[in-house]
C-alpha cells in the first residue's frame, strides 16, 4: 500500500470513478483546467475531457440545479461545492430538492448525486469560506452526509457515495487534505456507508466523533493510555444516518462517553448522538455522557482560530472528568 | 454630445430597453391575422390550429372542474389557469414527446398535454404520491420552490447536449419567479453552455397580490434573458398563434445547438392565484379583470377557426362533453387509490435507509401505518 495525503486519496477516487463509469460527471467552480482550488481535481480535465470534468458559471445554485436535472439523462453527478461556508447559496437545491426528490417521484426515480465540499476550521481562510455546517445537512431527511477523517476512508467512502444511487453531502477536512498522510489500499474499493469504525480499542470510555475531530481524539486517546486510561474511539465515517449499533456496542463495553465535535455545541451532530445513547443505552451508562465541542459563537475566521477549535487537550480534559464521575 | 456623455446618458437607456421588446402578435382581440405573413411562414396545418384550440378547450374544462371540485374539497392544492390556455397550451403543442417539461405549481396543463394521466393530477393536488410517478412522460412534477425548475431544466438541457439528442428541456415560471435568483442562474448556465432550452416567463401581473412593477424596474422581463447573453422575446401570451409559433422558433433555435430562448408571454391570470381562499378583489380591480377578458384566447382562436370553417359551437359542445367525461373517470379513478402508507414515506427516502429508519419502517408496519 502507497502513503497518501487525503487529498490524494480523494483524486484517486475521482479518478477511479470517472475511468470505471462515463456517466460520471464532475464539475463545479474551477475544477476543470485549475484542477480546483485545493487541486482535488488536479489534472482529471485532461485525462477526461472537458465534457467529464468541467467548470461551471458561479453559481451554487446552478450548480446544484443542473446536478438534479443531469440524472435525468442518467448522469451520475459528483459536483464540487468549493467552499462549505458557500452550501446556503445552493440549499434549495440540496435540502428541497434532491433531498426530497426520491421521495417526491415515489421512489421511482433515483438520484445519485455527490456533493463534495471542503469544510472545517483551522486553516485560515477568509470569513465564511469553510464552516461546520454539518449539522444543518444531517437533519435534513433524505441527505446521507459522509465526512472522512483519514486518507483510506476518504478514497473508499467517496467510491461508494458515487456508487450510491442516494444524494451524498461528502464533507472533506480542510486542514487533513495535506497534514494526514496514511496507507491507502490500491485499486478500486468502496468503504461502506452508514457504517462506523471502531478506529481505536479501549474499555475505560468511549470517544464518539468524526470528520477532522477523530484524529484529536486519537491523539488525546494516547495521550490518556500513558496516565492508564483506555479509550474507544468511535469514527463515524457517516453522521447521518448514524451507526446506533456500533456506537451501543462500544457504549455496553465501557459505560461511558464523550462526543467531540469540531463545530459549535448547538450545531455539528453530538446532541443527535447523545440523544439515541440516552435513548437506547441509558442503563449501560456509569456517568452523564461528555460533550466537547466549540462555542456557540460564530466562527471567527482567520487568527482566533486556533483558540476556539477544541483540542487534544479539550478532549484529555473531558474524558478524565467523565471517567472520575462516580 | 461626445461619447462619454452618451454612454452616461442613463434615461436615454431606459427608454432604449423599452423599445427593444416589441410584442409579438398573430391574432387580434377580433380573431383576426394581424400578420398574415408570419402565419403563411409558420405553415400550421388545419389539423394543428384544430389541435391548439382543443387543447386550450381541455385546459378550460380541466380548470372549470378543479376548481369546483377544490371549492367542495375534493381537491387539495389548485392554481387557476384560466386566461392563460394560449400561454400555457399553445406553446405546449410546439414540443415534442422526446421534449421534457419541468412545469411551475400553475402548469398542470402543459403536464396533460403531454399524456401525464388527469387522475394523477387530482392524486398530486391530494399530496397523494402516486400523482409523483411520472412513469414514461417526460415531465416532472409541478414545481414549488418557483426558480429551481429553471436550474434543473439547465441540467436536463445540458444532459440533452451532452447525449447529442435532438430534444429540447422546457420550464416555465411566472412574473414573480422571474425575481428568483435561479431563474436568471438557469438561463445564464443554459447560456454559458449552449444547452437545449427554453425558457418561459409567464407575466400574468401578479404574483399572488404583488403587481408586475414592483417585481422588477426593467420594462420587460423578457431583457433579463439579455443579461444571461440569450434572445429573449415578448409575446402576446393571450395570442394562441402567437404563442405556439414563437414556441415552436424557439425550439428549433434550441434543438440545432445554438443555445436557449426566453420567452415572454403577456397573460392574465383571470381568477385567484390559488384555490386557497386567496381573494384578487383585494388587490385588483373588476375593472382590471373585464379588460383582460376582452383578450380572451379562447374567443379570439375561437372566431378564428369559426372563419376558416374548422371550428362550431356544435364542435366544441361535443369536446367539451368528451373532457368533462374523461375528467370524471379521473375523478372515480383518483378516489379509488388506496391510502398512503407512512412505512412507505419512509421507504421512499432512501434507496438503502439507515438503521434508525428500518426501526422505523418495522414499527409503522407493525402498526399497519
Amino acid at each position: 500500500m502507497a502513503v497518501k495525503t487525503y487529498i490524494a486519496a480523494i483524486t484517486e477516487a475521482l479518478d477511479l470513478a470517472l475511468e470505471r463509469d462515463e456517466n460520471v460527471l464532475v464539475f463545479g467552480e474551477d475544477v476543470g483546467e485549475n484542477g480546483g482550488v485545493f487541486r482535488a481535481t488536479e489534472g482529471l480535465n485532461a485525462k477526461y475531457g472537458k465534457d467529464r470534468v468541467f467548470n461551471t458559471p458561479l453559481a451554487e445554485s446552478a450548480i446544484g440545479g443542473m446536478a438534479i436535472g443531469l440524472t435525468t439523462e442518467d448522469f451520475r453527478p459528483v459536483m464540487e461545492i468549493q467552499f462549505f461556508g458557500f452550501i446556503f447559496e445552493v440549499m434549495d437545491s440540496i435540502a428541497a430538492q434532491m433531498a426530497r426528490n426520491r421521495f417526491r417521484f415515489s421512489a421511482t426515480k433515483q438520484f445519485p448525486i455527490v456533493v463534495r465540499s471542503p469544510y472545517g476550521g483551522g486553516t485560515h481562510t477568509p470569513e465564511m469560506h469553510a464552516d461546520n455546517l454539518e449539522g444543518l445537512m444531517a437533519q435534513t431527511p433524505g441527505l446521507r452526509v459522509v465526512m472522512p477523517s483519514n486518507p483510506a476512508d476518504a478514497k473508499g467512502l467517496l467510491l461508494a457515495a458515487i456508487e450510491s444511487n442516494d444524494p451524498v453531502i461528502y464533507l472533506e477536512n480542510l486542514k487533513l487534505y495535506r497534514s494526514v498522510k496514511a496507507e491507502v489500499p490500491e485499486g478500486y474499493y468502496t468503504t461502506p456507508l452508514d457504517k462506523a469504525a471502531v478506529a481505536r480499542e479501549g474499555s475505560d470510555i468511549t470517544i464518539v466523533s468524526y470528520g477532522g475531530m477523530v484524529g484529536n481524539c486519537l491523539k488525546a486517546a494516547e495521550n490518556l493510555e500513558k496516565e492508564g486510561i483506555s479509550v474507544e474511539v468511535i469514527d463515524l465515517r457517516t453522521v447521518s444516518p448514524i451507526d446506533v449499533e456500533t456506537i451501543g456496542k462500544s457504549v455496553e463495553k465501557t459505560g461511558r462517553v464523550v462526543v467531540a465535535q469540531e463545530a459549535q455545541r448547538q450545531a455539528g451532530i453530538a446532541s443527535s448522538i447523545m440523544a439515541e445513547i440516552s435513548e437506547r443505552f441509558i442503563l449501560s451508562l456509569k456517568a452523564p455522557i461528555g460533550r466537547v465541542s466549540a462555542p456557540d459563537s460564530v466562527y471567527p475566521f482567520s487568527m482566533a482560530e486556533n483558540d476556539w477549535l477544541p483540542q487534544v487537550d479539550d478532549v484529555v480534559a473531558k474524558v478524565k472528568e467523565i471517567v472520575e464521575y462516580d | 454630445m461626445t461619447k462619454g456623455l452618451e454612454i452616461l446618458d442613463f434615461k436615454k437607456q431606459m427608454e432604449a430597453q423599452d423599445l427593444e421588446f416589441p410584442t409579438l402578435e398573430v391574432l387580434d382581440n377580433d380573431g383576426k391575422l394581424v400578420d398574415q405573413e408570419l402565419f403563411d411562414e409558420a405553415g400550421i396545418s388545419d389539423d394543428d390550429l384544430v389541435n391548439i384550440m382543443k387543447l386550450m378547450i381541455r385546459q378550460y374544462v380541466l380548470n372549470e372542474r378543479s376548481t369546483k371540485l377544490a371549492k367542495q374539497g375534493r381537491l387539495g392544492f389548485v392554481a387557476p389557469t384560466r386566461g392563460q390556455e394560449a400561454s400555457q397550451s399553445a406553446t405546449s403543442y410546439a414540443f415534442t414527446d422526446d421534449d421534457f417539461l419541468m412545469p411551475g405549481y400553475r402548469d398542470i396543463p402543459q403536464m396533460i398535454n403531454k399524456g401525464f394521466p388527469i387522475y394523477k393530477a387530482f392524486l398530486w393536488s391530494r399530496g397523494h404520491q402516486i400523482g409523483n410517478q411520472m412513469g414514461d412522460v417526460k415531465t416532472w412534477f409541478p414545481q414549488i420552490i418557483i426558480g429551481a425548475q429553471f436550474v434543473q431544466a439547465a441540467g436536463i438541457a445540458l444532459g440533452m447536449k451532452m447525449r447529442g439528442k435532438k430534444s429540447v428541456a422546457y420550464t416555465y415560471t411566472g412574473d414573480g419567479g422571474s425575481s428568483q435568483g435561479d431563474t436568471y442562474e438557469g438561463m445564464n448556465t443554459a447560456g454559458a453552455y449552449k444547452a437545449n432550452a427554453v425558457f418561459f416567463i409567464q407575466n400574468n401581473g401578479f404574483a399572488i397580490s404583488t403587481p408586475r412593477n414592483l417585481q422588477s424596474s426593467a420594462p420587460h422581463l423578457a431583457s433579463k434573458g439579455w443579461g444571461a447573453g440569450i434572445p429573449s422575446i415578448v409575446v402576446d401570451g393571450m395570442d394562441a398563434l402567437a404563442c405556439y409559433i414563437a414556441a415552436k422558433k424557439a425550439r428549433e433555435w434550441a434543438v440545432s445547438g445554438n443555445g436557449p430562448v426566453l420567452i415572454e408571454t403577456l397573460c392574465d391570470r383571470l381568477e385567484p392565484h390559488s384555490m386557497s381562499g386567496d381573494d384578487p378583489l383585494r388587490y385588483r380591480t373588476k375593472e382590471d379583470i373585464e379588460a383582460w377578458y376582452k383578450k380572451d384566447p379562447l374567443i379570439r382562436m375561437r372566431i378564428f377557426l369559426e372563419g376558416k370553417g374548422l371550428w362550431s359551437t356544435d364542435i366544441e359542445e361535443k369536446y367539451m362533453a368528451e373532457v368533462n367525461s374523461e375528467i370524471d373517470d379521473a375523478v372515480k379513478q383518483a378516489d379509488n387509490v388506496p391510502k398512503q402508507k407512512v412505512s412507505d414515506f419512509i421507504k421512499n427516502t432512501f434507496e438503502q435507509p439507515g438503521f434508525i429508519m428500518e426501526e422505523q419502517i418495522k414499527k409503522f408496519e407493525g402498526e399497519g401505518k
